[in-house]
């Protein structure tokens, strides 16, 4: 099992991320961020792989780290 | 046990403050290129051209010395500080604007020259930081501020293919373009900014990138559509590939 570490404070909430996952573990969060936007949210509940594939599309740098 | 697969680079500076747009591929060729001089171990040894456009933040990311150029003198500044300094690592980071339009006289001769430094290209067809502008890498028919009915052959001429452009030019080690628009593209991109670094570091000659990247504030479309958008009409003019590569012959 996977674990991402996602700083939601710098998100501006593009969703590359969440269509790039290949689990489908990131979806968009319901809450505002310090930048005005909805960011991604890391759903604990499902399966990550732990692939990194987020964290290198991710343009903003927010996710901080990722272990497997 | 849990195992740290993936962290910030050690080259982006911990205060760093990503200002460009949501979605905007330059966030992911700054982090590429920090990412390739943690491989390397050269970021102590490292110096930056930062240039004029989007590109200018370069010195509030990279946790590198950079020094800030002229619009679209970069490649003069590099071979000025390469020259002075002839064991650091330089590179140039700049955009289409910068690099292809005012600057294409600097960058045409400091390759010609054959100087061993790095240039990193950000190609979004279109001048981002100043509101969408027609740039030199604009397609035909491009809807921009400047050419509000689309770019015409006959009034605003072609699209300048950088790649194709310089890897004529003899002084030039490496020359790919790339794509950020998926995941397997991210990864093959670094492969080819780091393969760039290696032909400054092996004193080949030039090593340049070209990446095409998005702007979807001035394209006016989602992320998701921006990226589509370098995979279809972009890809079928600027053809990504390696078109020149010394650095594995050499090998």
């Amino acid at each position: 099992m996977g674990r991402i570490v996602l700083n939601r404070d710098r998100c501006k909430a593009c969703y590359i991320c969440v269509d790039s996952c290949p689990n489908k573990v990131l979806e968009a969060d319901e809450k505002v961020n310090a930048l005005g936007y909805y960011p991604a949210k890391f759903n604990a509940d499902k399966k990550c792989a732990g692939c990194a594939i987020c964290a290198r599309v991710c343009p903003d740098m927010a996710i901080e780290k990722v272990y497997r | 046990m849990e195992q740290l697969v993936y962290k910030k680079p050690d080259s982006i500076r911990d205060d760093f403050k990503i200002t460009f747009c949501p979605g905007c591929d330059h966030g992911v060729a700054v982090r590429l290129v920090a990412e390739v001089l943690d491989e390397l171990g050269v970021r102590e040894n490292t110096i930056g051209i930062a240039s004029v456009g989007c590109s200018v933040f370069s010195y509030d990311f990279f946790n590198v010395d950079i020094v800030e150029a002229q619009h679209g003198r970069s490649m003069a500044v590099a071979t000025g500080v390469k020259r002075s300094k002839p064991d650091k690592i330089v590179f140039t980071y700049q955009g289409d604007g910068d690099l292809a339009s005012i600057g294409i006289a600097e960058t045409i001769h400091a390759m010609t020259r054959g100087e061993k430094v790095t240039a990193i290209c950000i190609n979004n067809t279109t001048y981002g930081m100043t509101g969408g502008q027609a740039g030199p890498t604009t397609l035909l028919g491009q809807v921009t501020t400047t050419t509000t009915q689309g770019r015409r052959a006959d009034i605003n001429g072609y699209p300048i293919k950088i790649s194709e452009l310089l890897k004529e030019i003899e002084g030039t080690a490496y020359v790919a373009r790339v794509t950020l628009d998926s995941p397997q593209a991210v990864v093959n991109a670094k492969k080819c900014i780091k393969k760039a670094f290696e032909a400054q570091i092996k004193g080949l000659g030039t090593g340049f990138v070209e990446i095409l990247a998005t702007c979807p504030t001035n394209w006016k479309m989602t992320p998701q559509q921006a990226h589509e958008r370098v995979r279809g009409e972009m890809s079928d003019v600027f053809k990504p590939g390696i078109y020149k590569d010394k650095v594995s012959e050499a090998k």
